[in-house]
């Protein structure tokens, strides 16, 4: 059967059982355009390339399969710089098909020509620039393998237009890993590791399980709720493993890090043996590095050789796919205690342990001081959300104090219901990625919790929902400030504001979202919140926003200080007696 | 120069394709790394290309170095080369300046090195040694009073040393 290039790549991505493709067409990318009109696969127009990139990270990150974005070459390549690189610093797997120019033109400066391939190499897992039509469906079998398999990641494959006008000979690959002879991840962990492993855990006094996102990109969750089970260890979820162990079981300590709870940084901290599962020691947990859990051993898991040693000197490395290490060494431990209990031997009671940790927790509990009239909290708008909502809602945000609150006051109680940008640090993040997690989870009630700064950067995108009836919900707590940025002039530039004030006013969110087809509300005292939430959730058939005001002085603690030990956690003033 | 006790030696087998090279350079500046010096061509077998480089891990661990290397997908195979048990060889192309008075002693140095003359003009003359990188500093420093005009080095190549036991044994097996 003979195919054009533009075809084969469709029908490539069909082969690859590619549900939705959220993308921008353009001159370069143009014949690939014209057979999406007769494939079964849902093409999403979005407004701007990054949206197109978040999305596909958002319906990524909810379904566990691998999000495809579609654009054309220069400056729609460009526009998926940030997406790709955001992907790639949380290992989200991400399919970027690019248009080029024609294979004559590419060096020539010719009108939309960029190098994407040379400005995509170090954010992507992988890139190709196809010169033949007859590669496509290699290309494409190799890409999402490579996406999707060991620590997954975006790819990005770059067509050139005279090869997707092309005509080739149609044929599907049968092992996309044939051609890839320097790439083969390890997903077993080694044996005598694993038992290492095993008799550490047998021997801890303070062990604590560093859950990371790897967790969750591992589909590891319920192997990692049978190790605290059989074992009784706690565990603390980073920012990017919240809800991969649920919030509500009395082993969650919750969120570790800058803005983690004190329990959660100072167990990480005084503990005798850290369990790390598909966690990469991030300068946001560690704080300095050098006074990071002095006394721990390190149990290092991660599928991803690269990250064992990078930052800390691991006791015992594990290279391997997180859900099968764990359930190997759940299986260890477990003919390790019959074992033990034939010879009398004795695991360490880690009743004091715990017995520590219920203190440091009744301590310095998280909290606010929400007046009953007044100002309305940040805090406690994301309470009465989470109260309001059903218990698997997907709560997608943006980036700065209000991530901290939501990842802080939320209770995440399955995997996959908490996206966020974590190691870049993208504003604009929550209102695209949110569309992709509503597509790829129609079932569910999906929230964006935004700041205004973020929500300026991709509104544009809830037009992009509106037309397509995706029906998000976004929640923007307008504190009129970068507010984060704002915090730290606050305390560590003696409160000089410098370009952070963006006016609570302009513009006026609700005549903004109405115009881009949205319901849309304005809350501003704590008595409106109730209704306005049950309001918007009764909204099925567009868009909602709710504009909520909040305090612009609120700050975001405990905070570690940037640089500093986790010792130094600052526990704010409306949280437990002591701290600093 | 020749590297020091702050060098490594790498030999990287790598897919032979365009852009292989810039990922590996791309990995190495993104990440900080410093190289040292670098030579690449294809191997024997022309799908396959071997990049002998040497690593300053005074920039970054030597295992970090090889870990984040073997993460690009192109990469096959990465063996550090012990200096003690690899042969080694740089090769160097040197114009020196030799007045018809200074030729001779010139071309004994080279002759003493083991290099050849390339090219003689009227009062230069183009060399070329193949060498260990030590002994080609040994020759710059000994070139050097008579002027050089251009040195260019290529980088060190490098193999491991071959097991001459495991040889010794089965010749003596085949003659028992
Ligand atoms: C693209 C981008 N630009 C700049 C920053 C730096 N930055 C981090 S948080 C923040 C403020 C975010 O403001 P807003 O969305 O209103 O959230 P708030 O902190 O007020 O909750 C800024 C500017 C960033 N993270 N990303
Ligand atoms: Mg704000």
């Amino acid at each position: 059967m003979k195919l054009t290039g533009a075809q084969a790549l469709i029908k490539s991505l069909e082969m690859q059982g590619v549900e939705v493709i959220f993308g921008m067409p353009g001159g370069a990318i143009l014949p690939v355009y014209d057979p999406i009109i007769d494939s079964p696969i849902r093409h999403i127009l979005v407004r701007h390339e990054q949206g197109a990139g978040h999305a596909a990270e958002g319906y990524a990150q909810v379904t566990g399969r691998p999000g495809v974005l579609m654009v054309t070459s220069g400056p729609a390549a460009t526009n998926v710089v940030t997406p790709l690189a955001d992907a790639y610093m949380d290992s989200v797997p991400l399919v970027c098909i690019t248009g080029q120019v024609g294979t004559q033109s590419i060096g020539t400066d010719a009108f939309q020509e960029a190098d994407t391939t040379g400005i995509t190499m170090s954010i992507t897992k992988h890139n190709w620039l196809v010169t033949d039509a007859s590669q496509i469906p290699t290309v494409v079998a190799q890409a999402f393998h490579v996406a999707t398999t060991g620590r997954p990641g975006p790819v990005l494959i770059d067509i050139p237009k005279d090869v997707s006008n092309g005509t080739m000979e149609w044929y599907w690959p049968e092992d996309p890993a044939a051609g890839l002879p320097g790439y083969r991840p390890t997903l077993r962990g080694h044996p005598r590791m694993v038992r290492e492993a095993a008799r550490l855990i047998g021997e801890a006094e303070r062990p604590v399980i560093y859950a990371g996102g790897g967790i969750l990109k591992a589909r590891a969750s319920a192997a990692l709720a049978r190790l605290v089970e059989l074992t009784g260890i706690p565990v603390v979820t980073t920012l990017m493993a919240r809800g991969a162990f649920p919030d509500d079981h009395p082993l969650c300590l919750g969120m570790p890090g800058m803005h983690g709870n004190f329990t959660a940084i100072t167990a990480l901290q005084k503990s005798d043996l850290l369990i790390a599962l598909g966690a990469r020691f991030d300068d946001r947990v560690t704080g300095r590095i050098d006074a990071f859990a002095p006394d721990a051993k390190v149990i290092h898991v991660d599928v991803d050789p690269a990250e064992l040693g990078k930052v800390r000197q691991p006791d015992v490395p594990i290279v391997g796919d997180c859900r099968l290490v764990i359930e190997d060494l759940a299986e260890v431990i477990e003919s390790e205690r019959v074992r033990s209990a034939e010879s009398g031997r004795q695991a360490p009671d880690l009743g004091p342990w715990m017995a520590q940790v219920r203190q440091w927790q009744e301590r310095y509990p998280l909290r606010y001081d929400q007046p009953e009239q007044g100002v309305l909290k940040p805090q406690f708008v994301i309470e009465r959300l989470r109260d309001a909502t059903p218990d698997d809602t997907i709560v997608v945000s943006g980036v700065g104090q209000h991530q901290m609150w939501a990842s802080q006051y939320w209770k995440f109680n399955h995997p996959n219901t908490w996206v966020n940008s974590g190691g870049l640090g993208t504003m604009g993040f929550a209102v695209p990625a949110a569309i992709g997690a509503k597509v790829g989870q129609p079932g569910r009630t999906v929230w964006a919790i935004d700041g205004d700064g973020c929500f300026q950067m991709t509104a544009q995108e809830l037009v992009t929902a509106a037309s397509e009836r995706i029906p998000i919900k976004v929640a923007i707590l307008n504190n009129a400030y970068l507010g984060m940025v704002r915090q730290w002039q606050e305390m560590f530039y003696d409160q000089r504001y410098s370009e952070v004030y963006l006016s609570p006013d302009l513009p006026d969110y609700v005549k903004w979202a109405e115009a881009m087809g949205c319901v849309a509300l304005r809350v501003e005292s704590p008595e409106e919140v109730d209704p306005a939430i049950d309001k918007a959730s009764n909204v099925d058939d567009r868009p909602v926003v709710i504009e909520f005001r909040t305090d612009a002085t609120e700050m975001v603690y405990p905070m570690v200080p940037a640089g500093a030990s986790n010792d130094d956690v600052v526990v704010g003033p409306a949280q437990g007696e002591g701290g600093h | 120069m020749a590297p020091s006790s702050r060098h490594r030696l790498l030999s990287v087998l790598v897919e032979n394709r365009s852009g292989v090279l810039a990922r590996v350079a791309g990995l190495f500046s993104r990440r900080g790394y410093n190289i040292y010096s670098l030579a690449v061509a294809p191997t024997d077998d022309e799908r396959f290309s071997r990049i002998t480089v040497v690593v300053d891990v005074e920039s970054a661990p030597l295992e970090q170095i090889v870990k984040q290397l073997h993460k690009l997908v192109n990469v096959l195979k990465i063996v550090e080369l012990d200096p003690y048990a690899a042969v080694e060889r740089e090769l160097m192309m040197a114009t020196v300046s030799a007045d018809p008075d200074k030729r001779g002693q010139v071309i004994e140095l080279v002759e003493v090195f083991g290099g050849s003359i390339l090219d003689v003009g009227v009062d230069q003359l183009t060399v070329c040694l193949a060498e260990e990188p030590s002994r080609l500093d040994d020759f710059e420093e000994l070139v050097r009073p008579y002027g050089i005009v251009s040195i260019q080095r290529s980088g060190q190549l490098a193999l491991p040393k071959l097991d001459r036991r495991a040889r010794l044994r089965s010749v003596a097996q085949r003659t028992a």
